[in-house]
């Protein structure tokens, strides 16, 4: 097991981790009331908002800044399929004709 | 015989064997988010209109923290018994299966809130939201033929009453009157459920799909936390590979939710 010395520095990372998600979190709602020129604008401060705090939970309550390898080997093929799979639908919707939901 | 690699690491690997395996389903599931993720971007931009300001923001933000607090008392369940402390642990997953039913509870009140919300559609071109006296579940305009009801007792919420091509009208202080409305002059009657819209559509598909991942994790935690937790005595070093597993599991529904809430309230 862990040296219990080197868990409770990590139980310090973690509660600072928890207010940065609820700050985050406090961010992402007041920048609803924000309103932005352009709705895309809107969509992609909420979106790094999100991807940051996913950053954090993955990275440290997931241990994925620490991982071994063969982790890293299975979420990064993962990452490429996901961004694929969804950048193949954003790159359909030009098949669209006037898109008119943004 | 007894299973290899439960608690020292493989030697290929360097992990632990449920490790690997979780991470693998982990991998699945970022999948099926995934489609459904693009599932959304696809019926959004086709969307003539897309709805906004039907959900409860505040409602959704307090869950939202809800998980965020579920996520880190999860880990500091494993954090504990690394540290030896089991009473630690069992209040700290305690507190994780605490706020999974929170999650539950809170999430039902709002669902429960669309299923006696409805929108009406007028042959004037009108539609109303708002509820219909009595607050019943899951009508529609076909109900109304069915219970043989000429007319409906509206109350509109006066937000999203809107013409056509208008951007609506509202109501000071809240409520509308409750009004009759002819059956005759009622083009379509929807709840907010799933046949209401695209938007609801995913809605439900994504919140109900998540909120089963929350009560199979819930269920898995609850086990550890309860008769499950005999193996600290037996097996310490399994029983905290056993938490960090269960732990992971339950990042990941929280690191879903965190993409949902604005996703499906905010934009």
């Amino acid at each position: 097991m862990a040296d219990s010395h080197d868990i409770s520095k990590h139980v310090k990372t973690y509660i600072g981790i928890f207010i940065a998600l609820l700050i985050g979190t406090v961010i992402t709602v007041g920048l609803y009331y924000v309103h932005f020129n352009s709705i895309a604008v809107t969509i992609a401060v909420a979106l790094v908002i999100a991807t940051l705090k996913s950053f954090l939970v993955a990275g440290y309550f997931m241990h994925l800044m620490s991982e071994k390898k063969t982790i890293y080997w299975i979420m990064g093929v993962t990452i490429f399929f996901f961004l694929a799979l969804v950048g193949l639908f954003v790159w359909s919707l030009y098949d669209i004709p006037k898109p008119r939901g943004l | 015989m007894d299973i290899p690699y439960t608690s020292k690491p493989r030697p290929d690997t360097g992990l632990y064997n449920a490790k690997v395996g979780i991470w693998l389903f982990l991998a699945s599931e970022v999948m099926l988010f995934g489609a459904l993720f693009s599932s959304y971007i696809l019926l959004r931009i086709g969307a003539d209109v897309w709805p906004q300001g039907l959900l409860n923001i505040p409602i959704g933000t307090f869950n939202t923290a809800v998980l965020i607090t579920s996520s880190v008392t999860v880990v500091m369940a494993w954090a504990s018994l690394k540290m030896n402390n089991f009473p630690k642990f069992k209040l700290y997953m305690g507190i994780t299966i605490l706020c999974a039913l929170a999650f539950l509870g809170i999430k039902s009140i709002e669902y429960k809130d669309k299923f006696t919300h409805y929108q009406v559609w007028l042959k004037d071109g009108t539609t109303l939201t708002g509820h219909i006296a009595g607050n019943p579940y899951f009508w529609n305009h076909n109900t109304l033929d069915k219970k043989k009801l000429d007319h409906i007792e509206f109350t509109s919420d006066g937000k999203h009453d809107a013409k056509a091509g208008d951007k609506g009208q509202s109501h000071p202080g809240g409520h509308a009157p409750a009004v009759k409305i002819e059956r005759k002059d009622i083009t379509r009657l929807s709840a907010y459920v799933p046949a209401h819209s695209t938007y609801f559509a995913i809605y439900f598909t994504l919140t109900a799909l998540h909120a089963l991942h929350v009560i199979g994790g819930s269920l898995v935690l609850a086990f550890f936390w309860g008769p499950g937790s005999k193996m600290w005595k037996t097996d310490p070093e399994r029983f905290t590979n056993r938490i960090e597993i269960g732990g992971l599991f339950w990042h990941f529904v929280d690191l879903v939710w965190i993409f949902l809430f604005p996703v499906l309230y905010l934009l």
